[in-house]
């Protein structure tokens, strides 16, 4: 039983990173290793920034 | 597509101070962590190295795969197990994998660990992310698996299953992930850059602008005819409409629930998003069920057509977070968990396969669904799933930007790939499961079948198809089975496939009554996959023609200026609609005069991104294996120009577009009121313009292609008589992390790894350069 819960709460994690729920904490992580100047952008900013930046650079979908 | 961020620049000074050879690499090591790679000679030992298990273990697998080919192949017994589809697949998968992938990564790109990625040494936390090797693989298959492997087998199953077969699964593992594969890695050498700017650096200013023209047409055709197998799946079917129609209001909510509500739970909204979904499939039932409803969502194609091209114009100039980037979550969570299912249905239920390895079909050139010889036409008609020139698309730019390690790329290029072609063989099995006599009343145009149940079945059995014996009772009971009110003529692959998705997933899960459930459900995921390619392709089309005008009007390269975004979506869309129309009213059948140009479309990018890779492959100076890249390519070239040389010039009018034209134009100026299919003056004259559109078209095409190919290989011609050239690679970067190559890490590699585990976490993550 506990095998299984573990497996499929290894399977959500999966789908959300794959899904790139957890892009907001790889920015940080990446924000926090680098010495930056000024604080990094709250989670609100960040995925608003992500949204918009696509709005300019599309990505692509296959057929 | 690849439009460098601002970012770029500043990157690039810090890049040349840091730069370093190759053969200094090695030097440029930071002592104080453990090393970025495997020692190659012990990498290569325990490659080298056969143990009893692991020889027991891969001549396990070639008999299984012998055998399951000896079934598919040689047996001709009344049925053959769909299993046997599975193993032989799984088993040439593997095999392909282990050793052909193994020969290009080793010869012919050579990729060192001891390199940072882009991820790596432009980090910026945003678009160039150090990915988990696993993650990226699921990423970039939900990037390049669509729609296109679940129509393509489909429409090819009229040749029989066994020509469709084997192109899918020898086609995957000797070109089409090799294209992927290649592609990627190349891209990723070069700081993530489009097959476009590979093309402009690698075969000049010709060579380069004709790839990016040829790119652009072939966006719009496989944006208009993906646009065709939706509009055919949903015409007069007000379930499918209802509930497709649906998923925009979802896309919405999800949108607004993300921006405001709760910014970043992305795995929560798509949960909530799926079970709206599964609410509307459900929902839809019960409004086609209602005399308003049925009324009121019974639309003909061509009113679909014009609300989509509208819808088109709406999503594309919305913002990504409103409409695009939600759906793209539904469809990337709809995406894994059908394909999960539906392989685990196939191994479960196993359907016995009535239909014969090659049909009667296969030696004529004038068959109902799609109308050709089976060389060329199959090789074009299935594109997607065996090679797909789209993919060069996706393999450049957007995923190599977040490769952690160089040697991942076999994994996910090669690997990602070998799983859409698995996806592909799924859908050949799941449209050859249903009886041969439906596949063909649902697959042939309306001019053919009469559009009812009684001159359907008396055409198809006037076919003289070996036990084929069809009674209108059994279509009319099977359209009532999906909650249709008809199946007749319902063109396109979609609905065929939902068929035989049904038929299986009814034996799996809620028996013969939950047959109408899965038949929507199945169309739903086609169509959602298909308004996301949609909406993405107009995208990416309306921004390479935004650059392109940009050259000669600098304003327009300014992506946040409305009116020339509008116009350039405009300008995209209307090309794409106009040939979406032009396929629903085409009185041939639109999708079955209009899928082999798809197919051909995708396979000349195919064709120009494998030519772009042999430029590249000659530059490096491996001449030796230069093979491995130009086998495909002669292949895809000969299929493609010889498939649009038919198309141009055969003299059948059911093959040649120019033929058909001119047969009828002289019926015209005869006098004639009705030719052939066509039973008005109207409809021969509008077979008179399609069959010029699409001649034109291909002509187009091909003389691209040629272009590009012939300024690649003399690229490759120079460069070899030159013993190399010019490579535009970024300069080589010292890396600072370390991640295994494969699913399953190697025993040097859990050593390397456990290294790294012990290290301090604060010492383990790169320390980015300052900005």
């Amino acid at each position: 039983m506990n095998a299984v819960a573990k497996g499929l709460r290894g399977f959500a994690t999966y789908m959300g990173s794959l899904m790139g729920a957890d892009a907001y904490s790889k920015y940080l992580e990446h924000f926090n290793a680098g010495g930056h100047a000024g604080p990094a952008m709250t989670e609100r900013e960040f995925w608003r920034d992500r949204m918009d930046r696509q709005d300019s650079n599309p990505q692509g979908r296959c057929c | 597509m690849g439009r460098a961020p601002d970012q770029e620049e500043l990157d690039q000074q810090e890049l040349d101070q840091q730069e370093l050879d190759l053969s200094d690499l090695e030097e440029g090591l930071d002592p104080t962590v453990p090393a970025p790679a495997v020692d190659d000679s012990v990498r290569e030992a325990g490659e080298r190295r056969w143990t009893p298990a692991k020889i027991g273990l891969w001549v396990g697998i070639s008999l299984l795969g012998a055998v399951a080919w000896f079934m598919l192949a040689l047996v001709r017994g009344e049925t053959v197990n769909a299993i046997w589809f599975v193993f032989a697949a799984v088993c040439t998968y593997l095999i392909g994998y282990r050793f052909y992938s193994k020969v290009i990564e080793r010869y012919l790109l050579k990729p060192d660990d001891h390199r940072a990625t882009p991820a790596e040494y432009k980090a910026d936390g945003k678009d160039y992310v150090r990915t988990d090797r696993n993650v990226l693989f699921g990423h970039h298959f939900a990037a390049i698996a669509g729609a296109g492997p679940l129509v393509g087998p489909v429409i090819a199953a009229q040749m029989g299953y066994l020509p469709g077969t084997i192109w899918i699964i020898i086609g995957v593992v000797l070109a089409g992930a090799v294209q992927d594969y290649l592609v990627m890695f190349f891209s990723m050498r070069r700081g993530g850059r489009s097959l476009g700017q590979m093309a402009r650096e690698e075969l000049g200013v010709i060579g380069g602008t004709a790839a990016l023209v040829a790119t652009l047409l072939i966006m719009i055709i496989i944006v208009a005819i993906l646009a065709l197998v939706v509009v055919n799946a949903l015409g007069e079917s007000p379930w499918g409409v209802f509930s497709v129609g649906m998923t925009i209001p979802i896309a919405l909510f999800m949108g607004v629930y993300l921006r405001f509500i709760r910014p970043g739970k992305v795995m929560e909204v798509s949960i909530i998003g799926f079970v709206l979904l599964m609410a509307a499939i459900i929902g839809g039932g019960a409004v086609a069920g209602t005399e308003w409803g049925a009324a009121f969502f019974h639309l003909d194609k061509v009113t679909i057509a014009w609300g989509l091209i509208v819808y088109g114009f709406i999503a594309a100039i919305l913002p990504v977070w409103l409409l695009l980037a939600p759906r793209d979550y539904l469809s990337t969570f709809m995406k894994i968990g059908v394909i999960v299912m539906l392989a685990l249905a196939i191994i479960v239920v196993r359907p016995e396969i009535t239909v014969p390895a090659f049909s009667e079909f296969a030696g004529r050139e004038n068959g109902p669904v799609f109308s050709g010889a089976l060389f060329p036409f199959l090789f074009v008609t299935i594109a997607c799933g065996a090679l797909s020139g789209f993919h060069a698309l996706i393999s450049s730019g957007t995923t190599p930007k977040l490769i952690e390690k160089e040697r991942q790329t076999r994994f996910i290029g090669y690997g990602g790939m070998l799983m859409e072609s698995f996806v592909a063989i799924m859908a050949l099995v799941a449209a050859i499961s249903i009886d041969r006599g439906i596949y063909f009343a649902m697959n042939a145009p309306l001019a053919l079948t009469g559009g009812t149940v009684e001159s359907a079945a008396q055409w198809v059995n006037s076919l003289g198809l070996a036990n084929v014996n069809i009674t209108p009772d059994v279509l009319a009971q099977t359209a009532k089975d999906v909650g249709e009110e008809s199946i007749i003529s319902r063109s396109g692959g979609a609905p065929t496939l939902a068929v035989g998705l049904a038929h299986i997933m009814q034996q799996f899960v809620g028996g013969p009554g939950m047959m109408a459930f899965w038949y929507h459900f199945a169309i739903m995921f086609e169509a959602l996959f298909i308004l996301t390619a949609v909406d993405a392709g107009t995208r990416v089309a309306r921004f390479m023609l935004q650059d392109s005008i940009g050259n000669f009007v600098p304003k327009f390269k300014e992506a946040s200026w409305r009116p020339g975004a509008w116009l350039c979506t405009a300008i995209m869309v209307g090309a794409w609609g106009a040939v979406l129309l032009m396929g629903v009213t085409d009185p041939l059948g639109g999708i079955n005069t209009l899928f082999p140009l798809f197919g051909i479309a995708n396979q000349l990018l195919a064709a120009i991104a494998l030519a772009v890779c042999l430029a590249i492959c000659a530059k490096r100076g491996v001449f030796k294996w230069l093979w491995i890249v130009a086998i495909p390519l002669a292949f895809v070239a000969v299929v493609t120009i010889t498939a649009s040389f038919h198309k141009i010039f055969s003299p059948v009018p059911a093959v040649g577009y120019f033929a058909n034209n001119q047969a009828f134009s002289k019926a015209l100026a005869d006098g004639k009121t009705e030719f052939g299919t066509a039973k008005t003056v109207a409809a021969m004259e509008a077979v008179v313009r399609n069959t010029a559109i699409q001649g034109v078209l291909s002509v187009i095409f091909v003389t691209l292609s040629i272009i590009v190919i012939v300024a690649a290989l003399l690229a490759t011609i120079k460069a070899i008589r030159a013993g190399g050239g010019q490579d535009h690679e970024d300069p080589a970067v010292p890396s600072k992390v370390f991640a295994p190559a494969g699913l399953i890490p190697t025993t040097a590699e859990k050593v390397l790894l456990a290294e790294w585990d012990a290290l301090p976490a604060e010492n383990r993550t790169q320390k980015a350069a300052h900005h």
